[in-house]
């Protein structure tokens, strides 16, 4: 950030003057709430009662032995899975089958494969119950018609099933938009680097390798990153589809922050899982700004 | 040019399916909002009969649509004007004005982008109680613009630090006040990244869910989204109701994007990634 002189006659501090309205709401709304999690972490509070008792680190040994949590964060790992590693695959895959020449009614494309992203979680999550639904959903009712009915399920309702099911939901989310960040990436490799490897007689898939996956280093990056944290950070599909269920089959590390902080009352607990996860979070996220900066270096 | 258009059907392919993954759940919904049960099961993709609003009309009045939906316009609009206000003033103070201490405050502000709503939502539900606004607009309003002002500084950050110094320079000269050269001069070239910041302000505001969730327990305050999820409770085997109740929530947000698609991909694809 460059430091910016005033001009003569001119305050210097006249910088806090534009800074301070959206500086104390950013305050007192958003930053004193990121540290009173933390603070809160350190005590066994119920929430209602007029006196917190400070417990040290007992919140946080109580989350590393809690089977409950292991098996929410193990659920988490699964959808990095399913968010993750096969949205960045197929957007791989569709980027490099496409030409890096603009094809005729691109833009169309783009617009529906990028659609997902911004309906809200909870309208996907009303689609994907209805197609889901063991009775009359579009899903079993295919499976049906291909005559395969012994492979139709109560998919949400299946211990084994249901967090795949969820899952696959993710996936169908984020792969257009790890497609079209790698199609933008693209336009910035110089067609010389091809032009001069197939003249050396390359083939597709060696300048696959060899020219656009390190082309597209910080766009995979950025996809990896941006990914991973939705995986981490998933709440409203879990709530709206399965609520954590059956059982816990899917029960994620946001929806039993929820859980123990508004349904048990067990503040102080949920607050140590909230700082785990911000701090989590927050370890990837400076991952990002580093590939993002990288990215800018390199452009320069 | 025979061996250019064959290599162009596998690529239609390829892009037809991916899109048809996209677009058949979304128009299922569509179609389906229109029909009755029954209809229903005859086919998620099959015409409806006619193009019937009782579902509409049913969200609408006995759901009460029309009340989350005037609540979703309060909150966002009052979140996005305030946000997008509040962060060209906080983003010209970073990149382009004096002002001591920015180095350390800049990253202070910028944790608010990084960390996740569920870092927050605990005490600020205590908090918000305490100041007697939980089941309040204001508990929706206050802390998403908090979180909006954080991630609009850093856009608009980069849009001032970029922002032609000699013009800047040129306007002083002519005495041209600060608060003059940020509306006169920089205001038109700031137009493209303050329309990024607006659309993806609105799309998280609109669809925000866990803070309407926990903040608000009065019915008649509730946002689509959250609406929604009750309505699912209530109706979950009334398929066309619901996807009636779906389609009021999407079409907002969707009808923006179309219309600012440009903008939204440029913002989204920034890394501004929000849950």
């Amino acid at each position: 950030m460059r430091s910016n002189q005033a001009y003569p006659g001119e305050n210097k501090w006249i910088g806090w003057l534009y800074l301070l309205p959206g500086l104390l709401i950013y305050l007192g709304f958003t930053f004193y709430p990121i540290l009173e999690t933390v603070r809160t972490s350190f005590y066994e509070w119920n929430g209602f009662s007029a006196v917190r008792d400070w417990v040290g680190l007992q919140n946080y040994q109580v989350l590393f032995s809690d089977p409950q949590f292991a098996s929410a964060f193990l659920h988490n790992l699964v959808f990095i899975l399913f968010y993750c590693i096969l949205p960045v695959f197929i957007g791989l895959l569709l980027a490099s089958v496409l030409s890096r020449k603009a094809l005729p009614g691109m833009t169309f494309f783009r617009t529906v494969l990028f659609l997902p992203q911004v309906i809200s979680m909870v309208v996907v999550g009303v689609i994907w119950r209805w197609i889901f639904n063991p009775q009359f959903g579009p899903l079993n009712v295919l499976l049906n018609a291909l005559g395969v009915s012994g492979l139709t399920r109560a998919w949400l309702g299946d211990f084994a099933l249901a967090l795949p099911a969820v899952g696959s939901i993710g996936t169908w989310v984020q792969y257009g938009f790890c497609m079209i960040l790698f199609l933008a990436g693209m336009q910035h490799i110089s067609e010389e680097y091809y032009e001069a490897s197939s003249l050396d007689g390359a083939n597709a898939f060696q300048q696959f390798v060899h020219i656009t996956i390190p082309g597209l280093r910080a766009e995979i990056g950025v996809a990896l990153v941006t990914t991973i944290i939705a995986a981490l950070r998933v709440f409203d599909l879990v709530y709206v589809t399965t609520r954590g269920g059956p059982g816990n089959a899917t029960l994620v590390v946001g929806f039993l922050i929820y859980r123990s902080a508004f349904q048990q009352n067990r503040i102080g607990y949920a607050s140590a899982i909230a700082t785990v996860l911000m701090l989590l979070i927050l370890a990837i996220s400076l991952l990002i700004r580093r590939f993002q900066t990288g990215n800018e270096e390199k452009s320069a | 040019m025979n061996s250019r258009k064959t290599k162009l059907v596998p690529r239609y392919a390829l892009l037809v399916f991916f899109s048809l993954i996209v677009l058949l759940p979304i128009s299922g919904l569509f179609l389906g909002a229109f029909k009755t049960d029954t209809q229903l099961i005859q086919g998620p993709f099959s015409l409806p009969q006619s193009w019937n609003l009782e579902n509409f009309r049913q969200a609408w009045f006995t759901g009460r649509f029309n009340i989350f939906f005037k609540n979703s316009v309060i909150v966002s609009i009052a979140v996005v004007i305030t946000s997008v206000f509040l962060s060209v003033l906080t983003g010209y103070a970073f990149g382009l004005l004096p002002m001591p201490g920015k180095k350390w405050l800049f990253p202070l502000v910028l944790l608010g982008y990084m960390v996740p709503f569920e870092a927050v939502i605990i005490p600020l539900y205590h908090f918000l109680d305490l100041l007697g606004l939980r089941d309040s607009y204001w508990a929706l309003i206050l802390p998403q613009i908090g979180l909006s002002v954080s991630f609009g500084t850093l856009w608009m950050t980069s849009f001032f630090e970029n922002a032609p110094r000699d013009l800047v320079d040129a306007a002083a000269m002519d005495g041209c006040s600060r608060w003059q050269s940020l509306w006169r001069v920089l205001w038109p070239l700031a137009k493209p990244s303050i329309t990024t910041l607006v659309v993806l302000i609105f799309m998280w505001t609109w669809n925000e869910f866990l803070l309407a969730l926990v903040l608000i327990q009065d019915e008649t305050l509730r946002t689509l989204p959250v609406g929604l999820a009750f309505f699912q409770g209530k109706y979950s085997a009334n398929i066309p109701l619901l996807a009636a109740g779906a389609l009021i929530v999407a079409v907002p947000t969707v009808i923006v994007y179309i219309l600012f698609q440009r903008f939204f991909i440029r913002g989204m694809l920034g890394g501004a990634v929000k849950g």
